[in-house]
């Protein structure tokens, strides 16, 4: 492309001699002209779906301005890092809104990048020639976890020290080289102050500069072989002839994407960005739990809300498929990932042709979501602290008076069944309601089951003397319809 | 960018002084790749090259451990960071079982890790992650763990209880 004729005579042509100058020796023009008004197809209203990987890339680029800022503060020794956060959020002008940026950032970044390839998906964008271009979103997606993951680490609360834990734990299951891997996750023997600084390098330096290398792959990818056209019915990927097809359409109807089609990114990004900064700024940051301490068991560790589903899983799958899923299931999805364009690179590309894809989409959504809401509700999990969180409600009580059975209450509190059944709306949901138990059981199948436990239930038995198990019987008893 | 290449003669040919060029700068291109990446991964790997060493750790007089009792004792951590804080300390689960004999179980959930309460009145340690419950002996009572509570090795000199340090404990396959 050539510069610029430059007129010497009118006085408003100042500008373009400057101008002129500059692109003569920068060739910015030059350069940057035919990528950005690089042809694309007409998308039409369809171009909306088109947005979301630039809507990522926005994202991305306020972690990056937001994170320089947070990291000018922060420090990741574990002695200091949970002060440093403090006085960012409370003390450092501008900081509680930096911070509640990154956060809703990274929130936006995994939704953002999760619709993108959904989009790509069922739309079969992935089809010839883009199978690269679907190999290096894939590693895209798997450094924003990444990156998601370390990130909610730095904030070295009780949530953030056990997430590493629970990270190493999973990592040590590898057969013969896991304690060594664990170790290399923690940096050293245990959780301590090589762990956090080692995070921190990761998550600031290490996958940021990863993501925008493939970033790079990723654009140059779609600058050399086009976005993909809006698909339709019936019309086909053929390897053979898709290239000259594709470059008929857009010598009939091609634009260039700036402005025609970058008009759009722009509006949805201006949408996410004032979206995350109206939630920073009115929702705020997290709050940060206790400081991180190994000492204080006295925790109730959960990842961040995008995590909530695979520690679901973790819970969920049986205990002796675990290791293997934990191990293996990865492994097999990142293959399957990889496999899509190589599998599929051809045929119909609209949704409404490819049922299959459409009901994966669909199965995995609603997998995802019934698995974070069961992730949210946790009822595996016994609630430890029933007894001073969630007492037995005055009317189980009082009935359990009347009936003699008020001892009972006191050895259920004691014995730790509440943090595991739920009583009236109270206690744990990791085993089942006993509100109307004594409905269900008679008294001998009560001792039973105290006795003998079973069914994921300890035994009581040689755990309670006599006497409690008589009235903690008499107490269920009294729970009834 | 310029629009064609000079045309590389001679760089298909086995022994021209073009040939050899191009194989110096891969060479000598690697070469730097290497060597600034030894020190890298070198540094990545340090902590399998140099393990800290397990120590034992005095973790309390006989008197502080009544018998039959299980508590929370803090286990300093002998090669911890001066920059570690709180994270200097880790803990253990101290249960006298004897005049002279206890069990230290590890404050890690034998599943993923997670930190196990001890709940006195039931006997029993509860995790708060997923669920795994185990008895005071440290076996396994319900949930997803595979395996009793890890152990420290423990001992006692004169008055004074011991405890060995470990690596945090893993359950592989």
């Amino acid at each position: 492309m050539a510069t610029r004729p430059v007129s010497g005579r009118s006085p408003k042509s100042l500008w373009l001699r400057v101008g002129g100058w500059f692109e003569a020796r920068s060739h910015i023009y030059e350069g940057l002209l035919p990528i950005v008004q690089h042809p694309v197809p007409k998308t039409g209203k369809v171009g909306w779906w088109y947005v979301f990987g630039s809507a990522t890339l926005t994202a991305f680029i306020i972690q990056v301005i937001t994170g320089v800022a947070l990291a000018m503060t922060y420090s990741a020794a574990p002695s200091v890092a949970y002060d440093t956060l403090q006085f960012i959020t409370s003390g450092a002008p501008f900081g509680h809104l930096l911070r509640g940026m990154h956060y809703f950032g990274a929130s936006a970044m995994v939704v953002l990048i999760t619709i993108h390839v959904l989009r790509i998906f069922l739309m079969g964008s992935y089809k010839f020639p883009r199978e690269f271009n679907w190999l290096t979103g894939a590693f895209l997606l798997v450094l924003t976890a990444a990156i998601a993951f370390t990130g909610q680490l730095l904030r070295w609360d009780q949530d953030g020290y056990w997430s590493v834990v629970v990270m190493a734990e999973q990592a040590g299951k590898t057969p013969l080289i896991g304690q060594a891997i664990a170790q290399l996750v923690v940096a050293g023997s245990t959780v301590g102050g090589a762990t956090l600084t080692r995070f921190f390098g990761i998550h600031v330096f290490l996958l940021p500069a990863l993501i925008g290398g493939f970033v790079l792959v990723h654009l140059w990818l779609v600058v050399f072989d086009g976005i993909s056209e809006p698909p339709q019915p019936g019309v086909t990927v053929d390897p053979s002839t898709y290239k000259q097809r594709y470059h008929e359409l857009l010598e009939r109807e091609g634009v260039p994407f700036f402005p025609d089609a970058a008009w759009r990114d722009a509006a949805f990004a201006a949408v996410v960005v004032g979206v995350i900064m109206l939630l920073a700024a009115v929702v705020g940051a997290p709050e940060l739990g206790k400081p991180a301490d190994p000492t204080l068991v006295n925790a109730n560790p959960r990842p961040d809300w995008y995590f909530l589903w695979y520690f679901a899983v973790l819970s969920l799958i049986p205990p002796v498929l675990e290791d293997w899923v934990i191990l293996s299931v990865p492994v097999l999805l990142g293959v399957l990932v990889i496999m899509v364009p190589f599998v599929s690179n051809r045929g119909e590309r609209h949704p409404s042709r490819r049922p299959l894809a459409v009901f994966l989409v669909g199965g995995m959504l609603i997998s995802l979501a019934v698995l974070t809401i069961e992730g949210y509700q946790a009822h595996w999990s016994p609630d430890i602290q029933a007894a001073q969180n969630a007492p037995i409600p005055d009317q189980v009580l009082q009935r359990a008076q009347a009936a003699g059975a008020r001892p009972g209450a006191q050895v259920f509190e004691n014995k730790g069944c509440h943090t595991c059944h739920a009583v009236a709306g109270t206690g744990g949901q990791k085993g089942p309601d006993l509100t109307t138990v004594g409905s269900r059981l008679n008294r001998e199948e009560l001792i039973i089951r105290v006795l003998n436990g079973g069914n994921n239930m300890p035994a009581f038995a040689g755990n309670m003397s006599d006497q409690e198990l008589q009235q903690l019987v008499a107490f269920l008893e009294t729970l009834k319809r | 960018m310029p629009k064609s290449f000079i045309r590389l003669e001679g760089l298909g040919e086995p022994r021209s002084r073009r040939r050899f060029l191009a194989n110096v700068t891969f060479g000598l291109s690697g070469l730097i790749g290497a060597a600034l990446g030894v020190p890298l991964i070198g540094y990545i790997f340090g902590p399998l090259i140099k393990p800290s060493p397990n120590a034992w750790v005095a973790v309390g007089s006989l008197s502080d451990f009544p018998l039959g009792q299980t508590k929370l004792t803090k286990l300093p951590d002998p090669s911890s960071l001066p920059w570690a804080g709180q994270t200097a300390d880790t803990a253990v689960w101290v249960r006298r079982t004897g005049q002279q004999t206890f069990d230290v179980f590890s404050v890690n959930c034998t599943h993923l890790g997670c930190p196990v309460n001890w709940l006195a009145d039931a006997n029993l340690f509860e995790c708060p992650c997923h669920g795994g419950i185990y008895y005071a002996n440290g076996q396994v009572a319900a949930g997803p763990p595979p395996r009793a509570l890890f152990q420290h090795d423990v001992r006692v000199v004169g008055d004074q209880v011991q405890v060995l340090t470990s690596p945090l404990p893993t359950a592989g396959l």
